[in-house]
């Protein structure tokens, strides 16, 4: 499934992403999934939430640059093995991937989710739902 | 069609400009030695006496005249008129030093009216327009200068002064106002909250902007032409020799030309204070001709720019400066090399950046640090770090190889770095402050 990812640009300073996480509370906007990107002078925050467009409508009002990106969710057993496998898998069919971030749905869910920016969305589908995946 | 305030003196040819200048100049300074103690005293050191002065080839043997001197003398040491015929009194912003004070006579508003005059029409303006005239009014020269000569051509001028952004708006827009008149960094900031307050560009009249008292670029000319729909001019004055209007632009938008029938410029080797030919950089030296309170005599402006006598397609005849690179003041040394934020600013406007930066300045172990701080734009974000770092690498290249040194490229998110209403601060110094220039 492709899914919505709101980038958000974080300098590196003091408060700055308490700042960017405050003000999608205050909107009261759930984030699902989430990683950072750091440099030593700037992170990117990069989060999976249930309401895209308030999101990116709060953060731009308030002055936040922010970019939407459609990337991949895939569904996976909570189990060892499952993610090298797709990893591997989109190795192996010459699919590069930018960067990738899981989150687990619970405290010993079974099943995790993945979150996979990658060059080709439409082969990496295709490559993981021929293995079986949920996407 | 070109059109001109005062065409007689405007077009006026060479010969007759020198004539004219000659005439003032000895009158000028007999002025001086008869009623400015400091300019009796240098002229008598340097052996020199006003019947030496016949002509303005005679002007190389006049002693030049600082800055400092006007902090030495002030505040009304270098009054060549008694108070009482002073009408008024302005005073240098003091971005560098201690404030000085200027006085105007009746005759020296008159004229400082009548340049600021030929400015506006040299830019298109005229009676039936609408002057935003957003420099301030106060003891800063800039908004009473700009006023004087809008009054003077019978446009309509509103003097908004500075402060209060979206205001200035709401006057611009509700009262229809033609022509901006402010610094070029303020002119940017009005564009950009335009823009955030959604006011539809094409509701708002302006049509001509005339901007100075800071230096900036070709290259932030053409952004702001392009931002606020206008054609741009360059003003270019300073308090201790009139304010705005001692020079000014014209149509063909490439160097502005100097009131020679009121000042004599001269293009100086800041180190042997020698004459360099035109083309050639050097530093800006103004002799007031005919101002009565408050003449200098070879006035080192500490601005840095060429001069040329080629003929203009406007078809004025003055002599043209061009736009100055920056004072002196404002060059950093950094690593030994002489930068000046105006090559800085060129550089983020070609590139596409907000022309508003913060270079932050230190010594660290003996070594200066150079950091830039650059408002990144939405089209350069991305989501991947390498996506970021391709933008940032072409900066930090194109700066290098204009700089001829090494900077530290910061990104901030857009809107955050400080706005000025006034002239922009950008440079942080930190080797000043903790004393280890």
């Amino acid at each position: 499934m492709l899914i919505d990812q709101v980038s958000v640009f974080v300098e590196n300073q003091e408060g700055r992403l308490a700042a960017v996480t405050e003000l999608l509370a205050d909107a009261e906007v759930d984030i699902l999934a989430l990683s950072i990107a750091d440099t030593t002078d700037f992170g990117i925050l990069r989060i999976v939430v249930d309401d895209t467009e308030k999101a990116v409508k709060v953060l731009r009002d308030n002055d936040r640059i922010v970019k939407v990106t459609k990337v991949l969710g895939v569904k996976m057993d909570n189990q060892p093995g499952v993610f090298a496998k797709v990893v591997r898998l989109l190795a192996d069919n010459g699919i590069g991937i930018e960067y990738t971030y899981a989150y687990a749905a619970g405290r010993g869910a079974d099943s995790a989710a993945l979150v996979l920016r990658v060059g080709d969305n439409e082969k990496a589908t295709e490559i993981l739902k021929n293995a079986g995946f949920a996407v | 069609m070109e059109r001109y305030w005062q065409p007689e003196m405007e077009t006026a040819s060479r010969e007759t400009l020198t004539k004219i200048q000659s005439e003032r100049l000895v009158a000028l300074v007999k002025r001086v030695y008869d009623n400015v103690p400091l300019y009796r005293e240098r002229m008598d050191n340097a052996g020199v006496k006003p019947e030496d002065i016949h002509s303005i080839a005679d002007l190389g043997k006049l002693p030049l005249t600082s800055k400092q001197d006007l902090r030495d003398t002030y505040p009304y040491g270098l009054f060549a008129v008694p108070l009482k015929d002073v009408v008024r009194l302005h005073a240098s912003s003091g971005t560098t030093g201690k404030q000085i004070v200027v006085g105007y006579t009746k005759n020296d508003l008159e004229t400082w009216s009548d340049i600021c005059a030929r400015q506006l029409t040299a830019a298109g303006a005229g009676k039936d327009d609408i002057i935003h005239v957003s420099y301030g009014y106060g003891l800063f020269t800039g908004g009473f200068g700009i006023h004087g000569g809008a009054e003077r051509i019978g446009a309509t001028v509103v003097p908004v002064s500075s402060g209060n952004t979206e205001r200035q708006i709401t006057i611009m827009h509700d009262f229809g106002c033609t022509f901006l008149c402010c610094t070029p960094s303020y002119a940017m900031y009005l564009a950009e909250t335009i823009e955030k307050m959604g006011v539809p560009k094409e509701e708002i009249k302006l049509r001509g902007g005339i901007f100075g008292a800071e230096p900036w670029t070709k290259e932030m000319c053409d952004s702001l032409e392009q931002k606020l729909g206008i054609k741009a001019f360059d003003v270019y004055g300073l308090t201790e020799i009139m304010g705005p209007g001692v020079a000014f632009g014209c149509s063909e938008q490439n160097g502005l030309h100097v009131n020679e029938d009121h000042f004599i410029i001269e293009c100086i080797d800041p180190e042997t204070e020698q004459p360099v030919p035109d083309g050639q950089q050097g530093e800006l030296v103004f002799t007031c001709l005919t101002k009565e309170a408050f003449p200098l005599v070879r006035f080192r402006t500490r601005d840095i720019g060429v001069l040329s006598h080629e003929a203009c397609s406007c078809g004025r005849t003055f002599v043209k400066m061009s736009k100055p690179m920056g004072r002196t003041d404002d060059m950093l040394i950094i690593r030994g090399v002489n930068v000046f934020p105006s090559q800085i600013e060129t550089v983020l406007l070609k590139l596409g950046y907000s022309p508003n930066y913060e270079i932050i300045v230190d010594r660290v172990n003996n070594t200066d640090t150079f950091d830039l701080r650059v408002e990144m734009t939405e089209d350069m974000f991305s989501d991947t770090v390498s996506g970021i770092a391709k933008y940032e690498r072409t900066l930090t290249e194109a700066l290098k190889s204009t700089l001829g040194i090494g900077v530290h490229v910061v990104l901030a998110p857009p809107h955050t770095l400080k706005r000025s209403e006034g002239k922009a601060k950008r440079v942080i110094d930190k080797r000043k402050e903790t004393g280890k220039c």
